[in-house]
């Protein structure tokens, strides 16, 4: 049995989260992969913004930082870029990452700064009560879509790699294997690389949308009758496809990675005697 | 002075070299008028010296990417003007709170909104004060020539790094693209200040430890391991609400500087022990102020100009004493009173004599002596 005693602040426990939410799924899951890389702790800074997810870093035993609402990968760019012996992890919401969080998000992608970005992807605003967020599935009710969700989803695959990102891949909070798989690939992946988890929020976004979700389990299972792996979704129609959660790596590439190449303009004017 | 040289340059070139002598090894930025020499300078000389520049996606992400790089241990610095400083007001509440030495350079512009872009105006010296919201300790000073350029922004980084806290530096449009003639300090002629860092390795269990009224002592990351937030923290530097150790620490941000004046206070003073008529001023108004007081002198008038360049905290105290014996104060700014509201506080309000000017254009000494053509004096 794997021993999360190693990574974990003890004394910070319990956690804030919910019964039936996944974000202790996911963090179990980022710890095992991080401990398959084999990297000291001291070398590794998890980063956050706001929100449920953002709590994350505080409960786990390395460098942690917990920025402002939206801003973790400007932060992060800034230490990656200044220490890039580091390994530096962002845990982010859904919200936090792709709606106040949207800009700092395509352009990190862009850069293929070698940072991993776990998004936890609940689709709500789960701290400030299950409000709508930019992943939140077309029609479902929220405290501020009362009359259902008008807005369309994100999709975090596809703006990740249209933006420039060289690793995506989305797992679930139910397929945990396959998580520490994607998340331990993510880490090793030189670039910048992103993980979109599909969770769920009973707490705020189930018990308003009961017909979809009536329980906690029944999100779980959501996630376990709706998982498409990519192979096999590459043979069904987009009409078969609506509603379910293509899971997999979706791309994995090399491309010059930002800090690497920064080196190697710093070397050249130091004439390698640093 | 030895090896010492002269340069003619703008003010914002003197406040990239004014960084790059403290040390600055990382310069997050946005473009915008009138700043944008500073992160063109940085982002030649920082890679060719083994520093980092990054030109950010915006504001906010400038001053995000300088915090993170200065906890790993960096001097950092970004520069900005009216509209991006405000979008980075939130983030300079979390530099303060979370103890993070960081330099914001403000070139000051014409405002609101988009404004007068290449104009020149005092616009943000209330914004520097009060810009971000809870209470939080600010320090900003207001360099009124090309040579302060230089040294105010090797100043900002040692108090930055002295206080661990961010400095702001208050330029605007006139000092920025202004040329003169200044004299580049040799290596070592200004002292230059680091950051204490504790030396323990592995967990770091109290990284806001302190003593009462002193900075905290954090570890740089990647040496020892410990956790950082925005939140209210006790001084293991986890989130409380206990309210006694919320009220504790956030009375510590502010009295680690504001009980120890003697290191962030400073203020020239022209004239001012016999003044009737005392101008307070600052940045390049002061310099008009400075040539008012001159003409008024020759004339028999007894002026004088005090002009902080430490703005934020005010040196009141010495500002009192000489404002309770001067018949009038003239406070010349490039806004509709911001330096007057503080005048205001410590002084008679029947006593001061606002000289504003919102156009675009600077204030002339003729303005300003102009003024005192009706006075009783």
């Amino acid at each position: 049995m794997f021993d999360y005693s190693k990574y974990l602040r003890a004394s910070k426990l319990p956690h804030i989260w919910c019964p039936g939410c996944g974000h202790g799924i996911v963090m179990k899951s980022i710890l095992r992969a991080i401990d398959k890389t084999g990297w000291e702790k001291d070398d590794i800074v998890v980063v956050s913004g706001i929100g449920c997810a953002s709590r994350l870093p505080g409960y786990v035993d390395f460098n942690t930082l917990h920025t402002a609402h939206g801003r973790a990968l400007a932060f992060a760019t800034g230490i990656k870029l200044a220490k890039p012996k580091m390994h530096v992890i962002v845990v982010s919401g859904d919200g936090d990452a792709l709606a106040i969080g949207g800009n700092h998000f395509i352009h990190a992608c862009r850069r293929n700064i070698d940072i991993t970005t776990i998004v936890f992807n609940n689709g709500i605003y789960g701290m400030t009560g299950g409000q709508y967020s930019p992943t939140t599935p077309d029609g479902d009710r929220s405290s501020t879509s009362p009359l259902g969700n008008m807005e369309p989803e994100f999709d975090v695959v596809k703006i990740a790699e249209g933006a420039g990102a060289t690793f995506t891949a989305r797992g679930t909070s139910y397929h945990v294997p396959q998580l520490d798989n994607y998340i331990h690939k993510a880490l090793m992946h030189k670039g910048f690389s992103v993980v979109d988890v599909i969770e769920a929020c009973y707490t705020t976004h189930g018990r308003v949308n009961k017909k979809k979700y009536p329980s906690n389990i029944d999100m779980l299972k959501f996630q376990k009758d709706n998982a498409i792996p990519i192979e096999k979704a590459k043979k069904l129609s987009e009409k078969e496809l609506e509603g379910k959660i293509i899971t997999g790596i979706f791309c994995e590439k090399e491309r010059t990675e930002f800090t690497e190449k920064y080196q190697k303009i710093i070397d050249s004017f130091s004439g390698g005697e640093k | 002075m030895t090896g010492s040289k002269f340069e003619f340059i703008q003010g914002n070139i003197a406040c990239a070299k004014g960084a790059a002598y403290a040390g600055c090894s990382f310069f997050g930025g946005y473009p915008i008028t009138p700043s944008t020499e500073i992160a063109e300078y940085m982002s030649e000389y920082l890679p060719k010296n083994g520093g980092k520049f990054i030109q950010m996606e915006d504001e906010i992400a400038s001053l995000g990417s300088i915090i993170g790089a200065a906890l790993t241990g960096a001097k950092t610095m970004t520069s900005t003007s009216g509209p991006g400083f405000s979008l980075m007001q939130e983030l300079i509440g979390y530099a303060c709170i979370a103890e993070v030495p960081v330099v914001i350079v403000d070139i000051m512009r014409g405002g609101p909104s988009t404004g007068l872009p290449t104009s020149p105006a005092q616009s943000d010296l209330l914004q520097a004060k009060w810009g971000t919201h809870g209470d939080h300790p600010t320090i900003a000073l207001v360099p009124s020539s090309v040579e302060e350029m230089f040294t105010e922004t090797v100043r900002a980084f040692n108090l930055a790094e002295y206080f661990r806290t961010p400095v702001l530096v208050l330029g605007d449009e006139i000092i920025g693209h202004m040329r003169e003639k200044i004299r580049i300090p040799d290596p070592g002629e200004i002292q230059i200040i680091n950051r204490t860092v504790p030396d323990n390795s592995g967990i770091c269990p109290l990284p806001y430890a302190s003593d009462s009224g002193k900075p905290a002592c954090i570890p740089n990351f990647g040496k020892s391991r410990f956790h950082v937030t925005g939140l209210n923290h006790d001084i293991t530097g986890f989130p409380t609400m206990d309210p006694a150790i919320v009220a504790r620490e956030n009375e510590r941000i502010l009295a680690k500087i504001y009980e120890q004046r003697e290191i962030v206070d400073k203020w020239e003073e022209i004239e001012c022990k016999d003044a009737d008529i005392l101008m307070l001023s600052v940045g390049s108004a002061a310099r008009a102020a400075e040539e008012a007081v001159k003409t008024l002198r020759n004339k028999g008038i007894k002026a004088g100009l005090f002009r902080p360049l430490t703005l934020w905290p005010f040196p009141k105290d010495t500002f009192v004493k000489y404002a309770e014996r001067a018949k009038y104060i003239i406070v010349p700014e490039m806004n509709l009173g911001q330096l007057k509201t503080v005048a205001e506080r410590f002084t008679k309000r029947s006593k001061i004599i606002p000289v504003n000017l919102v156009n675009g254009e600077p204030i002339s000494p003729e303005h300003i002596i102009s003024v005192t053509n009706y006075l009783n004096i």
